[in-house]
């Protein structure tokens, strides 16, 4: 009985033991083993990070700057939403960027960045991001970090399948993601199938970055919804991907998940080019705005424009084909050798790659299947050049290391997936913490990845960090793909909701980036050179205070004879020319924000006094030593006062 | 003189049309907050900082402790330096020409009477800038001084000021060796011709 009792015991206890390990085994790979992880992230204090990556801030409308491999942020980029801290949104030189043919717009949902491309790879002038809710591009000068242009697309019901560009930026293409009718009118939703159509934008991006809509496509009422241009043999040609062909208008989760295939659509833009020299196009009238930053004035304009070419596929054979594609494809992935475009059919139990070399002996041979309005549809087995299985559910993005793999984000089943281009086998497979949307490789939509890493974006964190109440962070999760596992070695929060993001070489941007802005080349029309120009001007109720900015003081640092009902105009010239030494104005009761000047520019806050009395300003930005006696007083008289206008400093 | 050592003496005077190319001194500022490196370069004509804002950008932080701007155009010294190389390179080639040991004994004379004083009002300058402090300065610390020094490092706060000779203050020497080199071996080859005599 003893021995039996022992047994009993010993037996149940090494059960216990085996389910005690296997658990803590689980949690362990979900967690981190052991090993170099730490030392494989680990920027020591004064050393650099490998690459920048560009996330997108999704809701928060702004672009997040941080460092590789270490997960640092170093700077949010005001591009679509207004940021108080920099007065973007808020000056009245920033003001113009925001502006759209719909007013002044303080938000907006930003998802792509999209590095700009010399030869097929990452070149690290520009960033173009979309905004998907009020349909625009922006162009994100990366010697200076900040928003240079923005244009508005029209015809667009909004703006998702955007702003991927093509080898030489010759155009950042966008797609519409809701089919509207256009011109846009009054009709009853339920006529969706007689009056929506979709638009497929090409902005021309001239040598100076300057956008312009060089043409529109018109395409059939579907849900347009990612893109990618062509490169290498696919030069020329550009893919969106499409769902809701089945054209519902009302609880797309069921009625636009009824058809087997959706499309591709391949453009050949040089065709376009063709249609357009040869004027085969109609001119529509619409109203969009392109709003630029002149660096010289240190001010934001907008330029109204009214036309847009449009090209319409019934009137232009060659320009557009379909290729189909499983299950309402969401991402659409150009490889390295752009030969092979992957796509995310996220209801698909595959991943089908379609053949460029395959696709064009399809449209040679006239492979059609049907066509719709005027646009031929190739044969799905015409084009395919193979299937990945056992891919994952959900596969959403594909990103290539340049080695001849692509790694799909699996959405539903929380992971990557490695595959082999040729062989279509999967090889590899890394959870992630949770529900992946897009993945980064430093240039991994371009001819030349950086293959060292993919950031898997991710939209829910769960227990992944300390709780922070019911909205919890957005994460990114560095895995080293240098080897043939792929490794996890980083998570790290990041801000808004990072769609998509990419990553390029530090050694590229750092160079580049500017540390001042010459007082010199100052060119706006409120700026001062010197302290001693420093004055008041009244021009009925508006106020302009030329002032200006030096460790430690404002020039003219106590000013009299504004009265309650005036428009003041703070016009702050920072004359510092020495790097990182911005300066801020704050003046009590401002009904704006904050100024945030940068050495060398001039930026203007409008205040509105209220009630007599006396008004503190201060420097917001610690500054120098004496930093805190960097500060001011307006005097505010009533409206019927005969108080003289009068400033100083030191006086 | 020889012709050798003739050649020697006008290369000697030629070499300092190069100090209107070059800095004579420069002074380093080194300073936690300045990573990137700030300071100045002294010219025979000039004073600029080493990189475009510098000199500005060290005013401005000098106005802290009361310390004087240095404004280059107020140097008197900047303006007569350029014409004082000028008469040494026209007395050097005259004595060249003429081929007297006198001149070019003088040469030399003037020359290193000349840098002692220049180095001695350089002083002066430094000791005018590090002392004469405005009474009204943010920074007051007693019995501090910021005399930059005349050769070599000092802290003055969080600065650690380094001045050194520069590129033209090397070939304002290498002139000077010049003309003595030549001296010596106009002397050896006279000796050679005596004995042979």
């Amino acid at each position: 009985m003893n021995r039996k009792y022992i047994k009993a015991v010993l037996i149940s206890s090494a059960v216990v033991a085996a389910f005690a390990i296997f658990h803590y085994g689980c949690q362990e790979s979900k967690n981190l083993s052991a090993g170099d992880e730490a030392a494989r992230v680990y920027v020591a204090p004064g050393s650099y990070d490998e690459f920048y990556m560009f996330t997108s801030g999704g809701f928060s409308g702004q672009v997040g700057v941080y460092g590789l491999p270490s997960g640092r942020l170093f700077r949010q980029i005001p591009v679509f939403s207004q940021d108080a801290e920099k007065a973007y949104g808020y000056s009245e030189e920033s003001k113009p960027m925001l502006m759209t043919s719909f007013g002044f717009l303080p938000w907006d949902d930003a998802h792509h960045p999209e590095l700009s491309q010399t030869d097929g790879v990452p070149d690290g002038r520009w960033l173009f991001i979309n905004a998907n809710n009020t349909p625009r591009v922006a162009r994100i000068d990366l010697s200076t970090f900040t928003t240079a242009e923005i244009i508005e697309i029209p015809n667009s019901g909004g703006n998702h399948g955007s702003p991927f560009v093509t080898e030489n930026n010759e155009y950042v293409v966008a797609s519409t993601r809701f089919s509207l009718p256009i011109p846009n009118e009054d009709v009853p939703i339920s006529s969706y199938k007689e009056n929506f159509k979709g638009t497929l934008t090409f902005i021309k991006v001239a040598p100076d970055g300057k956008l312009n809509i060089a043409f529109q496509i018109l395409v059939p009422g579907f849900d347009y919804d990612l893109a990618h241009a062509g490169k290498g043999p696919s030069h020329g040609w550009a893919f969106f991907t499409s769902y809701n062909t089945e054209q519902a208008n009302t609880l797309l989760e069921v009625n636009a998940s009824q058809n087997d295939k959706d499309f591709i659509a391949a453009v050949n833009w040089k065709k376009a080019e063709e249609y357009i020299a040869k004027g085969n196009f109609t001119k529509t009238s619409t109203t969009y705005y392109r709003n630029y930053f002149d660096e010289r004035k240190h001010m934001a304009f907008s330029e109204k424009n009214s036309e847009v070419k449009i090209l319409t596929p019934e009137d232009c054979p060659g320009l557009i084909y379909y290729l189909p594609t499983p299950k309402s494809p969401h991402g659409v992935d150009v490889d390295p050798t752009g030969e092979y475009i992957a796509a995310g059919g996220k209801l698909a139990a595959v991943i089908p790659v379609h053949s460029f070399s395959k696709m064009i002996k399809a449209i040679e041979s006239k492979d059609f299947d049907t066509d719709v309005n005027g646009i031929p549809v190739l044969k799905y087995e015409s084009v395919l050049a193979g299937e990945v299985e056992n891919c994952g559910l959900g596969p959403l993005h594909t990103e290539f290391d340049g080695n001849g793999f692509g790694y799909t984000s699996a959405f539903i089943s929380s992971e990557i997936v490695k595959w082999e281009i040729g062989t279509w086998k999967v090889v590899d497979r890394i959870p992630t913490y949770y529900s992946i949307g897009h993945l980064s490789i430093p240039g991994g939509d371009s001819k030349k990845p950086w293959g060292k890493y993919v950031v898997a974006l991710n939209k829910i964190t769960k227990d992944r960090y300390l709780p922070t109440g019911p909205e919890l962070t957005q994460s990114a999760q560095l895995i080293d793909i240098s080897g043939d596992k792929m490794k996890l070695l980083l998570d790290f929060p990041t801000i808004g909701e990072p769609h998509y993001a990419q990553s390029i070489p530090a050694e590229i941007l750092m160079k580049n980036s500017k540390k001042i802005y010459p007082i010199e080349e100052n060119e706006h029309p409120y700026s001062i050179k010197a302290e001693k120009d420093a004055r008041v001007e009244r021009k009925n109720n508006d106020v302009h205070v030329y002032m200006s900015t030096i460790r430690t003081h404002f020039a003219p640092d106590n000013i009299e004879g504004i009265k309650v009902g005036d428009n003041v105009y703070f016009h702050v010239t920072n004359l510092e020319q020495d790097w990182d030494i911005p300066h801020g104005f704050a003046v009590k009761g401002a009904q704006n924000s904050e100024l945030l000047i940068l050495p060398g520019m001039t930026e203007t806050i409008v205040w509105k006094p209220l009630q007599a009395g006396i008004y503190p300003f201060y420097c917001t930005d610690f500054c120098s030593a004496l930093h805190q006696e960097m500060q001011g007083y307006v005097r505010v008289s009533p409206r019927n006062s005969n108080v003289e206008l009068a400033w100083g400093t030191g006086k | 003189m020889t012709t050798g050592s003739k050649i020697i003496v006008s290369l000697a005077s030629l070499i300092l049309v190069l100090t209107f190319f070059f800095p004579i001194w420069y002074i380093d500022l080194e300073a936690p907050q300045y990573p990137e490196g700030i300071g100045l370069e002294i010219w025979i004509n000039q004073i600029i900082g080493q990189k475009p804002n510098d000199l500005a950008n060290i005013n401005g932080l000098n106005h802290y402790i009361g310390m004087k701007k240095i404004e280059p155009d107020a140097i008197s010294e900047l303006k007569i330096m350029p014409y004082i190389i000028i008469f040494m390179i026209a007395l050097g080639i005259t004595a060249s020409l003429t081929g007297k040991r006198f001149l070019v004994y003088s040469w030399i004379a003037i020359f290193i009477i000349l840098a002692a004083v220049g180095l001695y009002d350089f002083y002066l300058w430094e000791y005018d800038y590090g002392h004469n402090l405005n009474p009204h300065a943010a920074i007051k610390i007693p019995g501090m001084v910021y005399q930059p020094p005349l050769i070599g490092s000092k802290m003055l706060l969080n600065f650690n000021a380094i001045s050194m000779p520069d590129i033209s203050f090397y070939i304002l020497v290498t002139a000077v060796g010049l003309a003595i080199f030549a001296l010596i071996i106009d002397k050896k080859s006279k000796r050679l011709t005596q004995k042979h005599e």
